[in-house]
């Protein structure tokens, strides 16, 4: 193990390790903790001066619910859920399809098109708008939740092949080879060999993709005109210009928009991160 | 498909295309396609709604005259210079962190936390960190050097201030990356070379980083993409200001074409290209070394 263990260091390095380390957290945190303790400020305080202080009351009771009232975030909330939720659907079932083709097939043509799929994936987003957003406004489905959840899950099928090609080329390959020689159809060995065994990268990308169509800002500002199908990203904005410096509602606001990626967070976090550190170890 | 009117061999020829089709149809039609419909807009001259005008180069020869272009350009070359520090920062952090005492666990992912959170939030806690007069930040320096800086509203700072909000989701992903790749260092030949007497800088530049070498190679392409890719915090923290110092090509570009006001649909398309040109040269590193992995795996 690298460094040393700190069991096995002098007593002063252990005793330091162990006071630096909630020190630096709180450093690091420094930003998050200002906003947290922020949005539990009543508004007088930040008239009056007090913006580090302990706070003169816990408002946080008052500050929350006037983000509520004060504002559609409820609604970009759900905008968010609705985008969100059928985007991970989609992703991840259209890539299971494409990396089992990736995967177990040889054909000619194999690296170009997973390469493409690769390519694809880290093109910046500005070169894609202008058609994108064009194409969205012939379908009909410009400022739609199905035209926003359209293009991100065609975008999202590029990570998530790679994701799940190399996933299953790392299964057992003799698997196929035996259902093969049992005659079994190629469907039904996707169906019933293959994919039951796909459940942790299933796991790990849901969590992942959640995270990122969140998250997502640009293609909400893009794609979403009206308060109705905007997400929660881009509602986010729109408070911050709507009260300016009231401090204390836009960092309610903020905690409230990170809630659900971070709740995922913490409840998946094994799957979130195997999925995050793919391709750490190996290669 | 029908398995009996099919032969066992043609079914194994056709099936691959089966599977593919729904994917690849989407990815070509909202992807591959648009790249190059967009390539062709930048020949154009075109409000986006009317009839377009062919004008061959013109819109690059504008962007060659355009201070906005050439405050972009460099402002993207600050980005990626400064993000890559986030990979020896996520290596430091990661090598802090990367011991069993009591509740490591739970501060290893507080540590992560940044990187879950939205760019947008992270934007507007660093603005708020930042604010003249209640901000955290200039306080802190007004007590170090009596002297406190509105860093967004200046035009000497505001982008290295976006810059560190930037940074900070970004640490965190490269200090996940290598704890996972410190997890999976061969045990036996640390061991080997502390018999050896090697520890401390010669340990980790000889035995640790060369055993890390997946780990890096994924956080430089994610920070790499990451820094070209940068809008939110630039949309968010300052629009592009103070007038217009910390503009990005992808900011650039979303002014043009895609605000508000912006009509400008060929020369956005022309600004993305440049964008797409630049990023295709890493991209095609990318795959030149994974396409030697395949060959070699």
């Amino acid at each position: 193990m690298f460094p040393t263990p700190i069991q096995k260091t002098a007593p002063w390095v252990q005793t330091g390790y162990k006071i630096i380390l909630p020190l630096a957290l709180i450093v690091w945190l420094l930003p998050l903790i200002g906003i947290a303790v922020t949005s539990v400020r009543p508004s007088s305080d930040l008239a009056m001066g007090n913006y580090f202080g302990l706070p003169s009351r816990f408002a946080a009771v008052e500050n929350y619910s006037a983000v509520f009232e004060n504002s559609n975030i409820g609604w970009y909330i759900l905008n968010s859920f609705k985008v969100t939720i059928p985007t991970v659907i989609g992703a991840i079932a259209l890539s299971c399809l494409t990396g089992y083709a990736l995967a177990v097939y040889r054909f000619r043509a194999n690296l170009l098109v997973f390469f493409l799929f690769v390519a694809g994936n880290f093109v910046p987003f500005q070169i894609l708008a202008i058609p994108v957003r064009d194409l969205t406004v012939k379908l009909g489905l410009y400022n739609t939740m199905t035209g926003l959840v359209l293009f991100h899950v065609a975008f999202q099928t590029g990570f998530c092949t790679l994701f799940m090609r190399n996933f299953i080329k790392a299964l057992p390959f003799a698997l196929i080879e035996s259902a093969r020689v049992e005659g079994v159809s190629e469907w039904k060995i996707f169906r019933h060999v293959v994919l039951p065994l796909m459940r942790p990268a299933i796991a790990a990308l849901a969590v992942l993709i959640f995270t990122f169509i969140w998250n997502d800002y640009f293609w909400a500002t893009v794609m979403a005109q009206s308060a109705d199908v905007r997400p929660v990203t881009a509602g986010m904005n729109e408070l911050k210009g709507q009260w300016k410096v009231a401090w204390e509602l836009i960092a309610a606001a903020s905690i409230i928009a990170a809630m659900p990626p971070v709740a995922m967070f913490f409840l998946m976090q094994k799957h979130f991160i195997a999925g995050l550190t793919l391709g750490a170890t190996k290669g | 498909m029908s398995t009996t009117r099919l032969t066992r061999r043609s079914q194994r020829k056709l099936a691959p295309w089966l599977f593919l089709a729904p994917g690849m149809l989407m990815f070509l039609v909202y992807v591959i396609v648009p790249i190059l419909q967009s390539i062709w807009i930048s020949f154009h001259e075109w409000d986006g709604l009317g009839p377009m005008t062919w004008v061959g180069l013109q819109n690059y020869v504008d962007l060659l005259d355009d201070d906005s272009f050439y405050t972009s350009l460099e402002n993207n070359v600050i980005w990626l210079a400064l993000y890559l520090l986030a990979v020896p920062a996520g290596l430091f952090i990661a090598l802090f962190l990367n011991q069993t005492v009591a509740g490591i666990r739970f501060y290893k992912s507080l540590f992560f936390f940044p990187f879950v959170i939205s760019q947008v939030v992270v934007g507007l806690i660093f603005s708020w960190f930042y604010a003249p007069d209640f901000g955290l930040l200039p306080k802190i320096l007004g007590l170090l050097t009596g002297q406190e800086i509105a860093i967004l509203a200046d035009e000497r700072f505001a982008t290295y201030g976006v810059i560190a909000a930037g940074l900070w989701p970004q640490i965190a992903y490269c200090m996940i990356l290598y704890l996972t790749g410190l997890n999976n260092i061969n045990p036996e030949l640390v061991e080997a070379a502390r018999m050896d007497n090697a520890r401390g800088w010669s340990m980790l530049w000889h035995i640790i980083i060369p055993q890390l070498r997946p780990a890096t190679f994924i956080a430089i392409v994610v920070t790499v993409i990451g820094a070209l890719r940068s809008f939110d915090l630039v949309s968010i923290m300052t629009v592009g200001g103070p007038f217009g110092a910390t503009r990005v090509l992808s900011y650039f570009m979303y002014e043009q074409s895609l605000s508000e006001y912006g009509v400008a649909m060929g020369y956005g398309a022309a600004i993305a290209v440049v964008l797409f040109a630049i990023m295709l040269v890493f991209i095609s590193l990318f795959i030149v070394r994974m396409l030697s992995q395949e060959r070699n795996g």
